[in-house]
């Protein structure tokens, strides 16, 4: 039975970016429980496990750990208190080995020649139990697949003695198997007095074999329950909860013909089998988990990583289109607001004026590529001032402006190409409320005018608010498609945690579920 | 939310003119500066001999360093600079020397030498996409081993039929630096005012973006590359003409000193910024520095310890300029 005094307490825990990520947040970790920790995206998990591992500092709010006060400052001060983390995303150094990996810290040498042979015993001893007796020690990373590094990313926690081991999103690149094998390590760890603290979206796992668990929703702490009390579809209400943010409803637009029809598209590894049609005055909403592959399936459709496989149709075109490049989708009317606004879609150290101009050179230029500056400082104060741009002049640089402000000139730079069909892909990450405001009319003010506009968000109230259909993708296929009017928050949610229970066949399964549901 | 009125185009004109005047006023400083010491320490340094020796020298470097401030806009390097330069050369001394073509073939035939190499530096950068630090310093073995076979090893004396580029004189002013001065003018308006110019200033900035703009970068690289081999072989006909003589050893380094001109003058190495104008002050400022130390009695190893620490001095406080101004790139 596990001891009934807490391993960690944390008391009061707040941490704030540009927006509060964690709020007045209390919570512990019993000794020798699994501890199952989930919520939204975004709903701070990640940030508070990083906060215990000491990777990031809190703004407030204490924690103790094994009774004495816990403030590490590094990763490293964590980990010599007892306290390891495995990250989702992969930290190994593909030009190693996998025994070089796991023991990076405390390499065996000897006048600092490493000892090999000690290495690779050493390395085998963590190997084995986790199924990987067949992988050789000495073989290089880099040549491993996605699955079997996560295993040796998960290796490397387990070889260190700790007595809080956190596993974020462990299971995210595993096949069944390797599952299995990480679930008998736990089971073998928390036998040996091992507290873990279990982060996943996997609800199914986290009956298996989680002790307790706790809510996060918006930075807040929402409960904290023993698994055996608690049913799936009850953690998916506390996940999602009640309140809805008034937005405005959106009056359901009379639909145009159809603007861009996609069918049957895939691409390795992520996107699989997808078909979906947007027309017109329209507003479509792509809902989904974090790596459900709602980017990917843009980017293929945007020609930005070309598909596999399927065909998409631009306007009432009955020929598939050529989408290859980025060039030949503008060519086509077709626009990506990518996710990351500063890194793909502006030019940072650029004034607004150059930067809203970029797509429209050929127009505002004479003869021989000559720039006409009038045409184009008239052109860019004209898309600034229709989108509301506040900034000293046309010539500030678009690096110091606001999130908000910054989207703004990605949308007016795409308006001023004339684009029929926007793809908006998380458009409010990292904008604070008023201005998020402003985005969303200008959004429903572009369907409106006729465009057509995909929205892809992780923010399900938004998507609830702005979207005449929700298409949920889940593993890389749309597991379903919800109208407005017929849907619930935590049909959604079912949707799009469908395709990660148990295998593959489910995921169909699951779909009729939803259906019979709505 | 209230939009803001955008400045009227006379008050950007004035911010604009601000810009022009703390881009180059540190460059036209320090070049008097320099001017002003050596003047005072060298009696004969500030006479019209010096500043035509100067004005003879730096015109096959300016070509040379207003094609590197392209390349390094756009976000690359270009080493072989040197050695095409003396492919280029050679292939123009052997076409006179041996085969007795006449000046303005033999010109054509370096142009398409560099051409060609300019050519070959990008397709391959592009098609492999290979960083073209690699692609041109195989570039830089192979034009160097190039100009050897050409030319047996042997300079190529061709005597005064070459010398009509260099020996023409316009208003005082040999042909040679007026094509150079004329290159550096139409390189920096095409870089500033072009389509062209944005859309390397673009691929300089974010690759990755400009992708998703809907602009291709590639055929922007593979101009710049043939702009380069072009410029280059240009200057190679100019050295070959004041020279009346082709050498397989000429250009040797020249990479460096490019690189180190475009540098003073504040272009950046990791692209997306860069001025033509600049580095026509960097190359003035090195060659100001090189006949001023020579005229004061300076030997080669301290004229080059000089100029090293010149190039390193320069970088600290561009460093530091940028990061006070922030200053906006387009």
């Amino acid at each position: 039975m596990p001891d009934a005094s807490p391993l960690l307490e944390v008391r009061a825990l707040g941490k704030r970016y540009a927006a509060p990520v964690l709020i007045d947040v209390d919570f512990e970790v019993r000794r020798g429980e699994v501890h199952a920790l989930v919520g939204e995206n975004g709903a701070g998990k990640s940030t508070l496990s990083r906060i215990i591992a000491g990777l990031t500092l809190p703004d407030a709010g204490s924690m103790t750990f094994e009774g004495a006060p816990h403030a590490p400052r590094t990763k490293r001060e964590a980990e010599r208190s007892g306290v390891r983390l495995v990250m989702q995303e992969l930290n190994l150094i593909g030009n190693l080995t996998v025994a070089e990996n796991i023991f990076l810290d405390e390499l065996p040498h000897r006048w600092g020649w490493i000892r090999y042979r000690a290495l690779h015993d050493r390395a085998r001893a963590v190997l084995d139990p986790l199924g990987l007796g067949a992988l050789h020690p000495g073989r290089r990373v880099s040549a491993l697949g996605i699955g079997q590094q996560q295993m040796i990313e998960i290796a490397a926690g387990l070889s260190q003695r700790c007595s809080l081991l956190i596993l974020d999103e462990p299971t995210a690149a595993l096949m069944d198997a390797e599952i299995e094998h990480l679930f008998a390590q736990i089971k073998r760890l928390k036998a040996a007095g091992t507290s873990i603290l279990y982060i996943s979206h996997r609800l199914e796992e986290i009956q298996r074999i989680s002790d307790r668990v706790s809510v996060l929703r918006d930075g807040q702490m929402i409960a904290s329950r023993p698994t055996r009390e608690i049913s799936l579809d009850e953690i998916v209400r506390l996940m999602v909860g009640r309140e809805l943010e008034q937005l405005g409803e959106r009056r359901p637009a009379a639909p145009g013909p159809v603007a861009l029809r996609v069918a049957g598209l895939s691409r390795k590894p992520v996107v699989k089998d997808v078909s979906f049609e947007v027309r017109r005055g329209e507003i479509l909403g792509f809902a989904g988990l974090m790596g459900s592959g709602r980017t990917e399936t843009m980017r293929a459709v945007f020609g930005a990583d070309p598909p596999d496989a399927g065909e998409i149709y631009v306007g009432g075109a009955t020929q598939p289109a050529r989408l290859r490049s980025p060039k030949e989708a503008i060519a086509q009317g077709l626009a990506l607001l990518t996710e990351d606004r500063k890194g793909q879609g502006l030019l940072l150290p650029w004034s607004i004026r150059a930067n809203l101009s970029l797509l429209c050179l050929p127009e505002i230029s004479g003869l021989g590529g000559w720039i006409r500056r009038a045409a184009e400082h008239d052109q860019a104060g004209r898309w600034a001032r229709a989108l509301g741009v506040r900034c000293h002049s046309l010539e500030q640089r678009v690096a110091e402006l606001s999130g908000g402000n910054q989207q703004k000139v990605v949308i007016a730079k795409w308006l001023a190409r004339n684009c029929d069909v926007l793809i908006f892909d998380e458009p409010t990450r990292g904008i604070d409320v008023g201005a998020r405001r402003d985005i969303y009319r200008l959004i429903t003010d572009l369907a409106d005018q006729g465009k057509a506009i995909i929205l892809v968000s992780s923010d399900l109230r938004e998507l609830l608010a702005l979207c005449d259909r929700i298409a949920v993708m889940s593993a890389g296929r749309i597991a379903a498609t919800f109208d407005r009017g017929s849907w619930s928050q935590d049909q959604i949610m079912t949707a799009a945690l469908s395709g990660y229970l148990g295998g593959n066949a489910s995921a169909s399964a699951s779909e009729t579920t939803v259906a019979d549901a709505s | 939310m209230k939009p803001s009125d955008p400045p009227t185009p006379s008050s950007s004109r004035a911010a604009e003119w601000r810009q022009v005047l703390a881009e180059y006023l540190g460059l036209t400083v320090a070049l008097a500066i320099l001017m002003a010491v050596f003047s005072l320490s060298a009696q004969h340094f500030f006479s019209a001999i010096t500043l035509r020796t100067i004005a003879n020298q730096i015109p096959s470097a300016l070509l040379v360093a207003t094609a590197m401030t392209f390349v390094l806009v756009i976000g690359e390097i270009d080493l072989s600079v040197g050695s095409v330069l003396a492919l280029s050369g050679a292939v123009m001394g052997v076409a006179m020397a041996q085969w007795h073509w006449p000046l303005w073939a033999s010109l054509i035939a370096a142009l398409a030498t560099g051409l060609v190499c300019g050519a070959f530096n990008g397709l391959v950068s592009i098609r492999w996409r290979l960083p073209s630090f690699i692609v041109t310093l195989g570039m830089l073995e192979m034009a160097r081993g190039g100009a050897h076979a050409v030319t047996r090893s042997q300079t190529q004396y061709i005597g005064s039929a070459v010398g009509a580029i260099a020996d023409t004189d316009i208003l005082g002013f040999s042909l040679p630096f007026l094509v150079a001065v004329i290159i550096v003018v139409v390189g920096q308006l095409v870089l500033s005012r072009t389509v062209f110019g944005r859309h390397m200033v673009a691929v300089g900035t974010n690759q990755e973006a400009v992708r998703l703009s809907g602009i291709d970068p590639r055929p922007v690289k593979l101009a710049v590359f043939l702009i380069t081999g072009m410029l280059v072989a240009l200057a190679a006909a100019i050295d070959t003409s004041r020279f009346q003589s082709a050498n397989p050893n000429a250009g040797l380094g020249f990479e460096l000193q490019a690189i180190a001109a475009v540098v003073i003058g504040g272009t950046s190495l990791m692209g997306g910024r860069g001025s033509v104008v600049s580095t026509f002050l960097g190359v003035l400022i090195i060659a100001v520095l090189n006949s001023g130390l020579a005229s004061v009695g300076a030997k080669d190893e301290m004229k080059r310890l000089v100029t090293g620490l010149v190039i390193v001095a320069a970088v600290i406080v561009d460093h530091y300029r940028h990061r006070l101004t922030k200053a906006r790139t387009v």
